[in-house]
């Protein structure tokens, strides 16, 4: 277990002051949604399954699982204008394990309007800022899909193919890719920058210098190079195998990572094409913090459930058991009051009132 | 965090020739030779620790973190779909997916295909993709013994030589994918070990 991980509750009254002190503003949501708006955007969706009841009008509602497409929605479009949100919300998805229902905690960022490259990278900012404040061994994976999508869209590919193509990528599974490729009947040098992509991963200054040779002048390896050095952190790497559904995403995408944890804890990206797809000529860009991911890593089981077992028998009076209690916390201990030791109780030591307030260990 | 690389490798000769070629790599362990119930296996000086673990759950230890790299079989990849990197084809473990049934069998496109086997994610995606109305039992062995009792009309299963097949009269009647052993690493894991793992890639590549 990693200890320097910070817990789940204790992190996020600390991203919800950083996301404030950026100017952003709580977003309180609703707990239910029309059912209609995740039906119509189930690819958007971590898991396809969603909680669904009829309220009282007889629309079918939903449970959250998201709060994206909620805050894309409800997105307005004003010329000349970037609204900026934070929310701290329940979500309900199935769990990958149990194949069950959860309810997921997640903390996020939104930042919608007329975007230009300063909101993403104070996007890219606060995603890095909170994993650093999760834990000081961390990772933040950043892609830009117009490189990836650029060099497909090159390619005489049908949907499917391209669809297999991404799915090798993301596995960073050059073996396979190659195979496909070759398959689908793309160039040896296409198929060569692919494999180049999908392998390349670590420092900006180590990794763009060979794709920029490989694709020179392409906008997105430009735009990777100035938002990674305005970061200017070591924590920041490249990474192409980052490919999010482009039917929602566009450009810049990132994951964050932090050691001991085996899953992202961060995610977000650029998601122009889902405002698109919701009528909004607006664009958007944010990220999401799982904070359940960090729960079962962050709180050491404790040796003791108390410092003190205080016993007391019949013929102690309430009052002088309370105040033995109280004098107990007062010394800064936490006191578990019983008239018999339980079974499974662990604490450093026992104080019995029954036998004048005898201390044993 | 822990520096050692935590290797999953599958008990079983499979796994003995895949630690074979992490040791030809550089990434020996000799403790792991020696005879006893030992699970657990480590190399300060080359900083690796070995596990040995059935193989059908090596993909669960790297897409949970417990392993930063192992090695699967495609089969078990393809059947539970972990979220994990597949870094390399080992191309060794190499047997084949496939659809086999009786000697005399006749698929009859009129009524439901009957099909038995241990994985259903690689059948239903299989006859999904060339719309196929089947019926899945699911087994958990002598998957054979399933079109000779008429259990079933056909099985999904992992061929190697054919020799069971034929003993048993039957035959491939359609290849679904080859298999062979991946090396595959957790996401995370790669993040905070790429190094080390791209190193240990690279050497096996090389090999």
């Amino acid at each position: 277990m990693n200890e320097t991980v910070t817990s789940g509750k204790n992190v996020s009254s600390e991203l919800c002051a950083l996301y404030g002190s950026f100017g952003y503003v709580r977003y309180k949501m609703n707990k239910f949604e029309e059912y209609d708006l995740y039906a119509r955007n189930k690819d958007f969706l971590v898991a396809d399954s969603v909680i669904t009841f009829t309220d009282t009008n007889g629309k079918l509602m939903a449970l959250k699982p998201d709060v994206t497409l909620s805050i894309a929605k409800n997105s307005r479009d004003v010329p000349g204008e970037v609204n900026k949100l934070y929310y701290d919300e329940n979500v309900y998805r199935v769990s990958k394990g149990t194949n069950s229902f959860k309810e997921i905690r997640q903390l996020g960022v939104e930042c919608t309007g007329e975007i230009d490259d300063y909101c993403i990278l104070e996007t890219l900012s606060l995603a890095l800022k909170s994993l650093q404040a999760i834990s000081p061994e961390c990772a933040l994976d950043v892609s830009e899909l117009s490189v990836i999508s650029g060099v497909l869209d090159g390619c005489d590919l049908t949907s499917s193919q391209k669809r297999e193509i991404l799915k090798r990528i993301g596995e960073k599974n050059a073996h396979e890719l190659q195979a496909l490729c070759d398959a689908a009947g793309v160039d040896a040098d296409t198929v060569a920058l692919l494999k180049m992509l999908v392998t390349s991963y670590g420092d900006p200054a180590d990794v763009l210098p060979a794709l920029k040779d490989a694709l020179p002048g392409h906008p997105g390896l430009a735009r990777l190079e100035s938002l990674t050095a305005s970061l200017g952190s070591d924590a920041v790497h490249i990474d192409f195998s980052l490919v999010s559904d482009m039917s929602y995403y566009n450009g810049v995408v990132f994951k964050g990572y932090v050691g001991g944890l085996p899953e992202s804890v961060i995610s977000g990206g650029q998601y122009d094409r889902l405002m698109e797809k919701m009528k909004h000529t607006s664009c958007a860009v944010g990220f999401a913090v799982y904070l359940d991911l960090l729960e079962g890593f962050a709180v050491p089981s404790a040796a003791y459930d108390a410092d003190v077992l205080l016993l007391y028998g019949e013929t102690d009076s309430p009052a002088k058991v309370l105040a033995a209690a109280q004098k107990l916390t007062e010394e800064g201990k936490t006191v578990c009051v019983r008239k018999t030791v339980p079974a499974k109780l662990r604490c450093k030591e026992t104080v019995d009132l029954t036998k004048g307030g005898a201390c044993h260990g | 965090m822990d520096k050692m690389l935590n290797i999953a490798l599958p008990k079983g000769r499979l796994g003995e020739k895949v630690y074979a070629m992490f040791e030809a790599a550089g990434f020996d362990c000799p403790s792991i030779k020696e005879p006893g119930r030992k699970l657990i296996f480590e190399n300060e000086a080359t900083g690796v620790r070995y596990f040995w673990v059935k193989p059908s759950d090596v993909a669960i230890y790297v897409e949970r973190g417990a392993a930063d790299i192992g090695v699967a079989g495609k089969d078990i990849l393809l059947e539970y779909e972990p979220d994990v990197y597949e870094l390399l084809d080992l191309d060794i473990g190499k047997c084949r997916m496939a659809v086999a049934a009786k000697k005399d069998f006749r698929d009859n496109r009129a009524r439901t295909l009957r099909v038995a086997t241990k994985f259903t994610n690689i059948a239903l995606k299989y006859y999904n993709s060339v719309g196929r109305d089947i019926d899945i039992i699911h087994l958990n062995g002598s998957i054979e013994l399933a079109p000779i009792l008429g259990l079933s009309d056909v099985i999904v299963d992992i061929v190697e030589t054919g020799a069971t097949l034929k003993e048993n009269d039957l035959t491939v009647v359609e290849e679904i994918v080859p298999i062979s052993a991946r090396l595959i690493a957790n996401k995370a894991g790669y993040r905070f070990k790429t190094d080390q793992i791209n190193g240990l890639v690279k050497k096996m590549q090389e090999m």
